[in-house]
């Protein structure tokens, strides 16, 4: 077995915002990052497939093939977007970085068919990142 | 749904490796620069992971005013800026990174009831770093 990450990053805005909460609540579980106009980052991605090694190949899986679905199901959607008005996902739920870290999981998943995907790790900001596993 | 969340934070601090259980030959083979008796310092970069499933109403694994707001109270405050070899847990305890990380992962897990710690990760440098994750507690 053998683990392969592809980096990309894509740059997006959003903000924090539940409408069950509370106007104040909202304000104390979510800080600055509920500023209804939205602030940005420049996110990193790091998709991690793991999967035997083509003996023909030698390759674990076909590195264009994966830049190919990262751009089409993850950037093309997500780069340059305003999170919370332009992404299905997150018309109805927080775009925090555990939930974005999901939803790349939740697009990823169907399309990959010749490697195994192990780990979605988005960094939010050099000093933060989420990592999924696909963990019920 | 599951998903581990790491934060990285940054403190400075110096250090002097040395076992009163090892003859000053001993120190000097084993230690070598590190053992240095002026100490030395560098620029450490915390890593603390945490997990747990995540908030359906917050979307959060746990707050992270609440997670800074202990490391930086607990950890990085008692560290930050000081001679490692002088802070309690160290009297008896040569300061390796090893040691630092096993440290600040018990006041973490003491101290921090929100959600589960998942792992301490501690570069020293560039060049090298040092991981723990309550195994062998």
């Amino acid at each position: 077995m053998v683990y392969l990450t592809r980096k990309a990053e894509f740059s997006a805005s959003h903000y924090y915002h539940n409408p069950e909460f509370t106007p104040d609540e909202n304000v104390r579980i979510f800080g600055k990052c509920n500023n209804p106009n939205g602030h940005g980052h420049n996110y990193t991605l790091e998709v991690t497939v793991k999967g035997a090694v083509d003996p023909k190949s030698g390759f674990v899986v076909d590195l264009k093939q994966l830049k190919d679905i990262m751009n089409r199901e993850v950037l093309d959607a997500l780069d340059h977007r305003f999170l919370n008005k332009e992404v299905p996902e997150f018309l109805a739920l927080v775009p925090t970085t555990e939930n974005i870290a999901i939803a790349i999981w939740q697009r990823l998943v169907p399309k990959l068919n010749s490697a195994q995907l192990h780990r979605v790790r988005v960094y939010e900001t050099p000093d933060l990142f989420v990592d999924f596993y696909g963990e019920a | 749904m599951k998903a581990h969340l790491t934060r990285r934070y940054m403190f400075s601090a110096s250090h002097r490796l040395h076992s009163d259980e090892m003859s000053e030959d001993q120190n000097r083979i084993v230690y070598g620069k590190c053992n240095n008796p002026y100490g030395h310092g560098h620029n450490y970069m915390v890593e603390i992971t945490v997990s747990g499933p995540v908030d359906g109403t917050t979307g959060m694994v746990c707050n992270l005013v609440d997670l800074d707001g202990f490391v930086h109270q607990h950890v990085i405050d008692r560290y930050d800026h000081q001679n490692l070899n002088l802070v309690q847990e160290f009297h008896e305890n040569v300061p390796t990174t090893e040691n630092l990380c096993i440290a600040i992962y018990e006041i973490v897990e003491r101290g921090f009831g929100k959600t589960h710690l998942e792992k301490v990760r501690i570069e020293e440098t560039m060049m090298n770093s040092f991981e723990y994750s309550g195994e062998g507690r």
